[in-house]
């Protein structure tokens, strides 16, 4: 095989020269070994074009692999905990996996490609515990993440952007659907999806039509229909905690790099119950996660809102003014929309049940002086943020 | 005539650091060594006009930074810088590159194997596993579980609570690990030929024994176990080559008023009423102390430098079957410029790191065969380095210095060591090289060669091994060197052991010379001068 080029440290997607040509600031981080952008203009205005008008979000980075052979649909009920016996050709479900002990390894979706099988996108670098789980099953397990490049369009424009760079066939997809179309002769796979909350699509293509693809999308722009922009990492962050979307490796380790025993958690205490399914046939750690059902509940991950605007980053919990620690903040934000400081946080339940009060002592600076308050929190059971265009069929122009 | 409170035999680095621990209490200390340098098998000189040979250890990783911290010894002219790259070549003209930034290396990784990229996530987490439990207790003494002293009971519990610290299932890993053979180890995570044989090299390094012998995953994590300024199991290199780190201890120990006496070899430790009461110089000299540890082996302590009638005869027995193999060899190579490489790219950061010619499993174990059987290695496992690239004091500029470490090679050559047959295993060595760098023997200036018995000669390491004694369970922890005898006290009152022969082991650490000193401060009713674990939590 080809030795790699040293100077080359990150990889390029095949999206690189555009997004390139649009970062006004060149600040740029690894994600899964890529050289992806942090933010191309400003934090602000790519946020909001993520809530008011269109974005796109370069996700050739996330980890793809295809789960093709007759044991697919049992390979994948074996390894993850939601039953998906029910999933559709065509359709997308959010899923989890955990080791023997029950503890997560990462989270995910999976898309049945009806003939081509299954892709699993997930977090982390999962190829080697896929195949660790692929043992005696008649299954084949190919990792894709270069092999296929993706761009996220989302926001309010989203669907009419689309639309008007010449992708059909969006308009009766609803949230989780798959369509295979056409773009100017080449294949484009498009699916209602995304991590932001909001309306949008993510759109799947062979990498030698990634730059068509993006010249579509941003030529809706240059023809003065729309505004489209690029957004980077940072937004994308700000979004996601509004949509109460978790992150492994930010809100909690993944079982597989936890060093420390208690360091790695189950999907109950990360408030994924919901995919948790003991009726299915047997899945990896559903003996633990059994047990650890039948006790009461120690910690949880919640999505949680303090009062005042000044977000609690780093912050420790509390079970009142000045009481006992009870928590800490893992990723923490202000939120534009909401005007509100939402946060992921780990809480500690007594008896299993979570604390009456939450309070939270917030360091800050106003010019490079540090000050401290202390605010209450909630716990919000619902994503913060989940506005009714996220799911209209057809979907709403703007 | 002048008597001092302790006398420190030996000035590798483990008697400085507990000379100087001792000194800084306050005490009167010597060191006495017999070479006119210092540093044991931590040190650097002039061999070749122009160029510093560190030519025992080469690279540092281990040395306790709480140690270094406590010594002031950035003061004393210490520097510490982190290495990068690091390549295993394969036979085929191609390599495993072992890119010290994390994202190329993992799709190098991929290159050789996809699966082994994302084992190699799984792998480094349970290694580090291991490295957070036993790093806790590297400056530490540690426990008799055959005793029942209040203290020895405490930290035997200590050690248990860190143990179950771990969960179930780890602590059925933990204890597999401690018994397995590095080579069935890394099978459990890696496929690909040449990943395996990268990985597995720091199992063999310094020991009798072969990757697929039981208890190599335990030297694995020895050499993995260390860190530069908390990134564990990166390895550096001493600016001024590792004589530098004797130096800086050396400067240190006499900043708290202690006194080194090189060119003063001990003949015998005098003891008197059972009691240990200073030593005897082969010159005739006498000097007297109150305390006096031994930086030796134990071997060369018991059955050297003390008088049998002086011991039991359970620590001479101790003594005789002490493992103590030596297997490694050392050529340093001053170079006119900077060895070609055809495999790799020109500029390549590959070559800042550890370079390796062995690329399977197999090779790894033939070149064990050789050295059971009196041979030194046909096929050698090398570790080259090239510090010069980093550090301008090592070689004149455009020149180089070259460290080639080698597994294995024999105490004994089949009848003996000869020249001639020194001169052959390091034409073997070099040729190995050149197999890989054309241009590598054109280059070469100056090279020395040694085997196990130049080792011993010049450090007094028994057999010429590396760490002072194997590094195998029945010689570790509470084991080492002796049951009932690893609390660094001798067994006639007032004598210490203070070297790699003790708990944690070897490699320039400076654990077992600081741990020696914090109970030898103890029996002496002293302030306590070593330092706390900075702890991982
Ligand atoms: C070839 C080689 C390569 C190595 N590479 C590395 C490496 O890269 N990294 C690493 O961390 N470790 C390495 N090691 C291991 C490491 O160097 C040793 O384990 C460590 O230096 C031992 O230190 P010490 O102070 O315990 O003992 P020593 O360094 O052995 O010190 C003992 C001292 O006692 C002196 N002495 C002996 N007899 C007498 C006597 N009768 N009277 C007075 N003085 C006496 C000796 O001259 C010596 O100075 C290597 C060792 C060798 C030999």
């Amino acid at each position: 095989m080809e030795k790699h080029d040293f100077r080359e440290v990150l990889q390029r997607s095949p999206f690189f020269p555009r997004a390139d040509a649009l970062s006004q600031v060149k600040v740029w981080s690894p994600w899964n070994g890529y050289q992806t952008a942090r933010i191309y203009d400003t934090l602000a205005s790519e946020y909001f074009a993520i809530r008011s008008s269109c974005s796109v979000f370069d996700m050739t980075p996330m980890g793809k692999y295809r789960i093709t052979g007759p044991d697919a649909i049992r390979f994948l009920t074996r390894l993850v905990t939601r039953d998906i016996s029910k999933l559709k050709p065509g359709r997308v479900t959010y899923v989890v996996w955990c080791n023997d002990e029950g503890q997560v390894l990462d989270d995910g979706t999976i898309f049945h490609l009806g003939d081509d099988g299954y892709r699993l996108c997930a977090q982390h670098n999962q190829l080697d515990w896929l195949l660790i789980s692929a043992l005696g099953m008649d299954v084949t397990i190919e990792e894709e993440t270069h092999e296929v490049a993706a761009l996220s369009v989302q926001g309010p424009t989203s669907y009419s952007v689309l639309e008007a760079a010449g992708i059909d066939g969006l308009q009766e997809l609803k949230p989780f659907d798959i369509v295979n179309t056409f773009l100017d002769g080449f294949d484009v796979m498009v699916s209602r999806t995304g991590f932001t909350g909001d309306l949008g699509y993510e759109l799947w293509v062979d990498p030698n039509d990634a730059l068509a693809l993006w010249d579509a999308i941003f030529g809706v722009k240059a023809r003065g229909l729309y505004d489209v922009r690029p957004i980077g990492l940072e937004a994308l962050e700000m979004v996601r905690i509004e949509a109460g979307f978790i992150v492994p490796g930010d809100d909690f380790n993944t079982a597989e790099t936890a060093v420390r025993a208690d360091r790695s958690r189950s999907p109950f205490e990360l408030g994924l119950g919901w995919v948790v399914n003991f009726d299915k046939p047997y899945f990896t750690g559903k003996r633990a996660l059994l047990e650890e059902h039948a006790r009461p509940i120690k910690r949880r991950l919640v999505k949680l809102s303090t009062e005042g605007n000044k977000p609690p980053h780093d912050s420790f919990l509390y079970d009142g003014k000045n009481g006992q620690r009870i928590g800490t903040i893992k990723t923490a934000i202000w939120s534009p929309i909401l005007k509100s400081n939402l946060a992921m946080a780990e809480v500690e339940y007594i008896k299993g049940k979570r604390p009456a009060e939450i309070w939270a002592q917030i360091y800050y600076q106003k010019e490079l002086e540090w000050k401290v308050v202390w605010e209450r929190c909630e716990i919000s059971g619902k994503p913060f943020w989940n506005p009714p265009r996220r799911n209209a069929t057809p979907p709403e122009p703007f | 005539m002048k008597s001092y409170d302790a006398i420190v035999i030996g000035a590798g680095h483990n008697g400085l650091a507990n000379a100087a621990f001792l000194a800084k209490a306050g005490l009167d200390v010597l060191v006495v060594e017999k070479n006119d340098y210092i540093g044991g098998a931590t040190v650097s000189r002039e061999l070749h006009e122009g160029w510093q040979y560190s030519n025992c250890s080469y690279v540092c990783s281990l040395f306790r930074p709480e140690i270094y911290q406590a010594l002031d010894l950035g003061r004393h002219g210490l520097e510490v810088v982190p290495l990068q790259g690091g390549v295993t070549f394969k036979q085929n003209g191609d390599y495993y590159g072992n890119y010290h930034q994390p994202a190329i290396r993992r799709r190098e990784i991929a290159r050789h194997s996809k699966r082994d990229a994302d084992a190699a996530i799984r792998f480094d987490a349970d290694l580090m596993k291991w490295c957070r439990l036993i790093r806790g207790f590297l400056l530490r003494t540690p426990p008799d579980p055959a005793s029942f002293k209040i203290r020895d009971a405490m930290e035997f519990a200590s050690l248990l609570k860190s143990f179950y610290s771990l969960s179930e299932s780890q602590i059925y890993e933990f204890i597999r690990f401690f018994t397995m053979s590095i080579a069935e180890y890394l099978e459990e995570y890696f496929e690909s030929d040449v990943i395996l044989a990268h990985f597995s090299g720091g199992s063999i390094i310094g020991t009798g024994l072969g990757v697929y012998s039981p208890g190599t995953a335990y030297v694995l994590l020895h050499h993995a176990m260390g860190d530069i300024d908390g990134n564990v199991g990166s390895w550096g290199f001493a600016r001024g080559g590792m004589g530098s780190i004797a130096k800086a201890i050396a400067s240190a120990l006499q900043s708290y008023g202690g006194n080194i006496r090189t060119g003063a070899e001990v003949q015998e430790i005098k003891v008197r009423g059972r009691k240990a009461r200073g030593v005897v110089l082969k010159s005739g000299e006498e000097i007297s102390a109150r305390v006096v540890v031994s930086n030796l082996d134990a071997k060369r302590t018991f059955l050297g430098i003390m008088n049998p009638k002086d011991l039991p005869e359970y620590v001479i027995r101790r003594a005789e079957n002490f493992k103590i193999r030596g297997s490694s060899g050392k050529l340093n190579i001053a170079l006119d410029g900077m060895p070609d490489f055809p495999a790799l790219e020109k500029g390549s950061p590959l070559t800042l790191g550890h370079m390796h010619f062995t690329d399977t499993l197999e090779r790894l174990e033939r070149a064990y065969d050789d050295w059971k059987d009196d041979r030194w290695s046909a096929d050698p496992y090398v570790d080259l380095v090239i510090p010069s690239q980093y550090d301008p004091t090592l070689a004149p500029a455009g020149k180089h210095m070259v460290s080639v470490f080698v597994q294995y090679c024999p105490v004994e050559a089949e009848g003996g060591w000869t020249e001639e047959k020194r001169e052959a295993f390091g034409a073997t060595v070099i040729d190995q090289i050149a197999n890989y760098s054309p241009n590598f023997k054109d280059l070469i200036l100056h090279v020395e060669i040694r085997t196990p018995s130049e080792i011993e000669a010049e450090t007094g390491l028994t057999g010429g091994n590396i760490f002072q004694g194997e590094l195998t369970l029945d010689q570790l922890m509470f084991n080492r060197p002796f049951p009932g005898y690893a609390q660094y006290r001798g067994p006639v009152k007032n004598m210490y052991m203070c070297g790699s022969s003790t708990h944690p082991g070897g490699g320039v650490m400076g654990a077992p010379g600081t741990n020696a000193a914090r109970e030898i401060l103890r029996d002496l009713g002293k302030v306590n001068t070593t330092p706390e674990d900075f702890g991982d939590d």
